[in-house]
């Protein structure tokens, strides 16, 4: 599921989001969100064109993720992800040790995505 | 003229000694100036009602001696007025500890302010209800039911400040409203200036979690470094009374004030970002920028303001059983192998040795753990090394103690009857308090702040 860094190598224009981006995870009750940002501007558009609701839901699926709604940030260079029902009870409902979700902000980050210029950046 | 807004504790359980340098600071500058300990999330306030249900003494922050205690003379002192939620399922508890504890820094006329109307648990059951947007839990019975606290605006604690309170002792309000108060005060905003009341709630928002700003919770080596971690400083929000925003941190400490430290806070926990709801405001931070003005100095322009919702959030929270956990470790040559053989172990002997309602999950911690659905999907998926090091976990909830107990014995037992060099069991039980949230009409709340002396001779209402 987390790609280890030979993944990359398989493709030298595949790569995790991990090095393109940066996230942060927040929670309310059972719904996670995932602001998402682009170290540089012109990843933004890599961003918008494969972290897409449906990918980001597959990503989620085996805990159960209802609903991913994508809000595009272009003044930030990123996007704010609201997964709904992803956290099996969420703070005070979950058996999970990471209740509030603040781990998944690096399993969206372990996402692979395709780069077109093949020139990956911080 | 600025305002200054210092954060001294971002959740229960944050650095105690943030605020000392963040204080320093605030009276270098002299100028106008609020200290702001937020310490209640939907966690906190769950534990909050258990600790208080188990001892009615308790149910504020277990912290607040050591956060106010370094600098409360200090702001006394310096006109710094400190506004904190540590009040949490007990406010009349916290500003009873603030009174010795002003007592105690001589300073025994200390003005204390209570908010009070967030604690709607007696008048639930005639309010009209609806539930929250993405809660699909039905209300409790009145059975399991423990508390209900509405997320309050900034105005009670407006009022407080109106009436010269120094310190300021809330239990639920949104968490920004804590620094909206005081802008709101100094600045003499209306309650329709919709721009300024969504700049002053972002001036919270990016506040609010602390650190969280100034390069804490941030850190990913070798990708986004920060300087200092262990004596990260704690943001400054400066604000002007047309509602612009710097963040910065004091001088000489730890941590980075960055565009991007400041973007992640600026949508951490946010859902619609056109639709912000808060208390006071709905906040529109589409068209909102950021910019780097120099070393630790973000500016953010481009909030705006639509009138505020007319429900208020509400935090239910309820009796939730029992949970137990469990732990036990395997290490060395095929490690991975004896700990999924615990596991599955386990899972059989649950079969016939618990009740089919026992909700059960089992992660391998090292193999696949946090990422993972109560089902284990991942580990079934994943590789991992042969050997390694990795610790079995069972987490279970029931509604009776009496079976979480046994279910984590069948861990126990796993040092005499498991697979070999399991070492290194732990195993705890803690009641749960569920919570679920609600909206009420705004109309239905009715907040109000007193002084501690004025409310020892009035009815208290909770």
């Amino acid at each position: 599921m987390r790609p280890s860094p030979a993944d990359a190598a398989i493709d030298a224009k595949t790569v995790p989001l991990h090095r393109l981006a940066h996230a942060r995870a927040g929670d309310k009750g059972d719904r996670l969100n995932l602001a998402l940002f682009a170290y540089s501007p012109e990843h933004y558009e890599t961003l918008l064109r494969h972290v897409t609701e449906e990918r980001v839901l597959a990503l989620f699926a085996h805990r159960g993720a209802s609903r991913v709604r994508r809000y595009p940030m272009p003044g930030l260079g990123g996007m704010n992800l609201v997964i709904d029902d992803v956290l099996q009870g969420g703070v005070n409902g979950a058996l999970n040790l990471d209740g509030h979700g603040k781990t998944l902000s690096f399993l969206l980050l372990g996402m692979t995505v395709t780069v077109e210029d093949a020139e990956p950046q911080r | 003229m600025t305002f200054l807004i210092g954060s001294g504790a971002g959740f229960s359980g944050d650095r105690t000694d943030a605020a000392i340098p963040v204080v320093a600071e605030l009276i270098r500058r002299g100028l106008p100036s609020a200290l702001v300990f937020e310490t209640l999330g939907e966690r906190t306030l769950a534990a909050a009602h258990r600790a208080m249900r188990d001892a009615p003494d308790a149910g504020y922050e277990p912290l607040m001696d050591e956060l106010l205690a370094p600098v409360l003379r200090d702001c006394l002192d310096h006109g710094i007025a400190i506004l904190g939620n540590f009040g949490a399922a007990n406010p009349a508890g916290a500003c009873e500890l603030v009174r010795r504890l002003a007592a105690r820094v001589g300073r025994p006329a200390a003005r204390i302010g209570r908010v009070h109307g967030d604690d709607i648990r007696a008048r639930l059951a005639d309010l009209d209800l609806a539930p929250w947007e993405a809660e699909t839990r039905a209300l409790p019975g009145d059975e399991d039911l423990i508390s209900a606290n509405v997320y309050l605006g900034a105005a009670p604690l407006v009022q407080a400040l109106e009436l010269d309170a120094e310190v300021v002792v809330t239990g639920r309000v949104a968490d920004p409203a804590l620094f909206l108060a005081p802008l709101v005060h100094h600045f003499g905003w209306a309650w329709d200036d919709w721009d300024r009341l969504a700049a002053g709630m972002m001036a919270g928002h990016l506040g609010e979690c602390g650190a969280q700003v100034s390069g804490g919770y941030f850190a990913d080596p070798g990708v986004k470094d920060v300087p200092g971690l262990a004596t990260l400083g704690y943001p400054i929000i400066e604000v002007e009374s047309d509602g612009r925003l710097v963040v910065t941190k004091p001088p000489g400490t730890g941590g980075c004030v960055t565009v991007r430290t400041v973007k992640e806070q600026l949508l951490y926990e946010v859902h619609d970002p056109v639709n912000y709801l808060t208390p006071d405001v709905v906040v529109d931070l589409s068209q909102v920028g950021v910019r780097q003005l120099g070393p630790d100095r973000v500016e953010i322009g481009g909030i705006k303001g639509k009138p505020a919702p007319e429900r208020l959030k509400t935090t239910v929270c309820y009796e939730g059983g029992w949970q137990g956990e469990a732990e036990i470790s395997y290490a060395g040559p095929n490690a991975l192998a004896r700990a999924r053989l615990a596991s599955d172990v386990l899972r059989e002997r649950l079969t016939f040795r618990a009740p089919p309602e026992l909700r059960q999950r089992l992660d391998i911690i090292g193999h696949a753990s946090v990422f993972d659905d109560d089902d284990g999907a991942l580990q079934r998926r994943m590789t991992a090394a042969a050997d390694g090091d990795y610790r079995l976990r069972l987490a279970v909830e029931h509604a009776e103690r009496g079976w979480v107990e046994r279910a984590t014995q069948e861990l126990l037992a796993l040092y005499c009857a498991g697979p070999a060099g399991g070492g290194g069991v732990r195993r705890h039980f803690q009641r749960r308090v569920f919570t679920a949230s609600y909206l009420v009409k705004r109309t239905d709340v009715e907040a109000f702040a007193t002084l501690i002396e004025e409310s020892c001779h009035a009815p208290i209402a909770s």
